[in-house]
């Protein structure tokens, strides 16, 4: 049966089809992929603008040398809280919701495969979260001690280090759920006639990814409880005297910390690599090499942790064995790169805004990447370790790297979301806005770590303040960017052109065959799919 | 499975445990923080209150799962995705596992002989821990605790050892049992799983009661203590929930549920104690015996 059929039947409407009237009905009992994709999308939109709230009192304080605005220990937890939010509740949430609106829609299946589950991925969430931020109004305030949690500064907190125990072991239960359902999603559902090799790439990135945090979200729940019972049950994991090793913690953690990076970016790449090909109207470039591609970045990133560890005492054994590991990676990720390009090559491209964040995403995500290969050489590193280079580095690949990519994957498929376009001047507006001054707020800070400024101090030298200060108006900047981005989506889910079902004329791929807004069930009834309709169907 | 329906994918609708199960983990979490954080924290009720109603999200969702597989609703699909479901959670699990075996090992190969001086640990030693050997089993230069005893592996440990082998064979007895319908054969088994968990857990407490009080070995007894306790601990954890989810499965079977070719809750039970069974040779051999 084909699906178009299906849809029809869709819209005649069985009883089911009806979307659940009233808002605990809808929202809290939903089974559906939509709405959960939905709700992960919105509650990520939240955490980011917390987050970026606190980013703001960051670049607030780090506008001038000095102490303007706030105490040292709460700056302390405005970075950690900015991370942990970030990457926890704004990143990460936000792809498993693109996951789970498009990955069914992408493969031809009726729902993700375990829909009730899916529901409580999603709501052990905001409890998580407001467990985290109630730390803020506690007496001695939130975890200070940086997102990596290491001993023994950590455990110096006061009452907050059980609740950033216990909200991280929430946040991982929500993670490994959400990956289960991912990979049974993609193993079992897809349309009969869907094998592997036809599957766009944002579900063969999410495959991956899913893999890697059903591995790793299980090791950092092992290394919070260590550090749980170190501080309330005396055992001596992170504890000299006992015979254990704080390094030991940096270890474990590192183990989950950089597979984790790739949890962030993988999916980015499955949405430029779907974005890139519509907008230059041509197929991927080597599709089965971008698999592969996906496939050695996974396996690499789990032998290569301790290049986050260079400067705390290694043998040199390992300083040299991890440094050549990490090095390796730019072999996959280089892959990737030449594969966009070669797409783009002679293609007739046009410049729309999910195409634009994915072109800013693929040149500034390698410089993201270039400052990585310079730290993965372990002798310069000892320079640049806990400077601002590093955190120039890591916020290229995840603000322009993966939240690009998120941005791109939004523009691209709100019109399937929504039913409607969005406007494409405002989005353009965004876009430079955005991409001008992230480079404004992040490039300087190169500089200011090359000159040896450190991250996670308050106060700074004064030959560090005009870098700083163009820092802060970039952050400001990029801040208001991104409240106009919430005025650019709601304008967009309130109305405007209505949207048809291919909305992209270069679009290829089974999400495009159904209408705009998808319907509330889609491909209900399994059966094969047109292949012609989608990128990868015929070739492979 | 079913003949009804083949083709059609059972979504359910309107789940109304998950957010009953978020509320009891919140409440469950919400009570341990406060325990750890007061100064005399008396009974936990709270935890205790979140603790039932997990357990209450358990019964209603399970039970709806139940209904809904002995109303045929599920075809062969479903029953794959709960296949690959425990599958890739038992990972997640071999993973949770995986941390903990890690800080033994690395305890045991490089924090303690560098403590004692090896490598780069020379100056450690001599400034800090002068006369500090680091061999293993240790509680560290600090000889954290007082002087301990270690447990003897070929006594309980290696009984326990026997009991849980012997226990994989019996789950895999009542399994055959079941595929064959003989069901008074599956209940006898499945029975005898439970018989022979729960003389591993009473034994297993035993060997705690003799460690802290005769051997003084205890979670506070450094590394040492730190990798035994939370190792076989965690163990001890899941070696519980999986007998009370053989037992279940049991009450299940009286009932009349599960067909002989179709019974993955009986699967998944079953797979779980086998990896409870792993774990248990990988502490036997590298916590009790090396």
């Amino acid at each position: 049966m084909s699906h178009d059929i299906t849809h029809d039947e869709a819209s005649h409407g069985h009883d089911h089809d009806h979307k659940p009237k009233g808002f605990v009905k809808r929202w809290l009992m939903t089974t559906n992929h939509k709405d959960i994709g939905t709700l992960y999308l919105i509650f990520a939109f939240a955490m980011f603008i917390l987050g970026g709230a606190m980013a703001m009192i960051i670049r607030l304080e780090l506008f001038q040398p000095g102490l303007q605005f706030v105490e040292p220990d709460f700056f302390n937890q405005m970075t950690t809280m900015h991370a942990l939010i970030m990457v926890f509740g704004a990143v990460m949430p936000a792809f498993v919701g693109l996951a789970n609106w498009m990955i069914p829609l992408m493969i031809g299946a009726p729902d993700m495969a375990l829909p009730r589950m899916n529901n409580w991925s999603f709501w052990i969430l905001p409890f998580a979260f407001t467990l985290l931020a109630s730390t803020l109004f506690m007496e001695g305030g939130a975890p200070a001690g940086g997102w990596t949690m290491y001993p023994p500064l950590v455990l110096q907190g006061g009452h907050n280090v059980a609740y950033l125990v216990f909200a991280v072991h929430l946040m991982g239960i929500s993670s490994i759920m959400g990956a289960i359902n991912v990979i049974a999603t993609i193993m079992n559902m897809r349309a009969p006639n869907v094998g592997y090799l036809n599957m766009p790439l944002f579900v063969w990135t999410w495959l991956i990814t899913a893999f890697l945090l059903i591995a790793v979200m299980p090791v950092l729940a092992g290394a919070v409880t260590m550090l749980l019972t170190d501080r309330y049950f005396d055992t001596s994991f992170f504890n000299a005297a006992g015979g254990g090793d704080p390094v030991l913690f940096q270890h474990i953690f590192w183990f989950f910390g950089h597979p984790e990076v790739y949890i962030m970016i993988l999916p980015a790449f499955g949405v430029v690599s779907e974005i890139i090909p519509t907008f230059a109207r041509k197929p991927l470039f080597g599709y089965v090499s971008m698999v592969y591609a996906t496939a050695a970045i996974a396996f690499l990133s789990f032998i290569v942790w301790a290049h986050h560890m260079f400067s705390v005492g290694m043998p040199l054994g390992g300083e040299l064995y991890f440094m050549y590991a990490t090095m390796m990676i730019a072999v996959p990720t280089g892959v990737k790169i030449f594969n966009w390009v070669a797409t783009m090559w002679r293609g007739s491209m046009t410049f729309e805004t999910p195409m634009l964040f994915s072109l800013a995403f693929v040149i500034l995500f390698t410089i993201g990447g270039f400052s990585g290969v310079m730290m993965a050489l372990a002798p310069v590193d000892l320079q640049y370790h806990d400077t601002y280079f590093i955190v120039a580095h890591f916020h290229y690949v995840l603000v322009t790297g993966a939240v690009f990519g998120i941005i791109a994957g939004v523009y691209y498929w709100i019109p399937k979301w929504s039913g409607h376009m969005y406007n494409e001047r405002l989005g353009k507006i965004h876009f430079w806005w955005s991409t001008i001054s992230v480079n404004v707020l992040f490039f300087p800070q190169h500089f200011l770590g090359l000159a040896g400024m450190p991250r996670r101090i308050p106060d700074y030298s004064t030959q560090f303040a005009e870098f700083n200060m163009w820092s802060s108006i970039g952050g400001f900047a990029f801040g208001l960017a991104q409240v106009f981005f919430i005025y650019v989506v709601w304008k967009t889910v309130r109305g405007g052109e209505k949207a048809t079902a291919q909305v992209w004329d270069g679009a290829k791929g089974l999400e495009w065959t159904v209408p705009s807004p998808a319907p509330h069930h889609t491909f209900e009834e399994f059966g094969p799919v047109d292949l012609d309709k989608m990128a990868h169907g015929k070739d492979h | 499975m079913s003949e009804l329906s083949k083709d059609q994918y059972y979504v359910p609708h309107l789940a109304k445990w998950p957010i009953v199960g978020s509320i009891g983990l919140t409440t469950t979490v919400l009570g341990a923080i406060n325990m750890l954080n007061s100064e005399n924290p008396g009974t936990p009720w709270v935890m205790y209150l979140g603790f039932a109603i997990i357990l209450f999200m358990m019964f209603g969702w399970f039970g709806d799962v139940i209904k809904e597989s002995e109303n045929n609703l599920y075809n062969t699909q479903v029953d794959t995705s709960f296949r690959m479901g425990m599958v890739w959670f038992i990972f997640s699990e071999v993973m949770f596992f995986a941390g903990f075996f890690g800080a033994l090992f690395y305890a045991r190969t490089f924090s303690v002989p560098w403590l004692g001086g090896e490598g780069t640990g020379l100056a450690t030693n001599e400034v800090l821990y002068p006369g500090y050997e680091g061999v293993w089993p240790t509680n560290g230069p600090g000889d954290l605790n007082g002087h301990y005893d270690i447990i003897d592996p070929y006594h309980l440990p290696l009984v326990n050892t026997l009991l849980l082998l012997t226990s994989s064979i019996t789950i895999t007895i009542a399994h055959h049992a079941l595929r064959a319908n003989n069901r008074a054969q599956t209940i006898i088994w499945l029975i005898a799983t439970v018989i022979l968990g729960a003389i591993f857990l009473y034994y297993q407490a035993e060997e705690y009661i003799e460690a802290y009080q005769q051997l003084n070995l205890k979670l506070s007894s450094g590394i040492y203590g730190s990798t035994f306790f939370m190792l076989t601990g965690f163990h001890g954890m899941h070696v519980t929930l999986g007998t009370i989810m053989i037992a279940i499965i049991t009450i299940r079977v009286i009932k009349g549920h599960f067909r002989p070719e179709s019974h993955f809750g009986f699967e998944a039970v079953a797979w779980y104690w086998h990896f409870v069974d792993v774990v248990w040779l990988g502490l036997f051999i590298f916590v009790y015996i090396l």
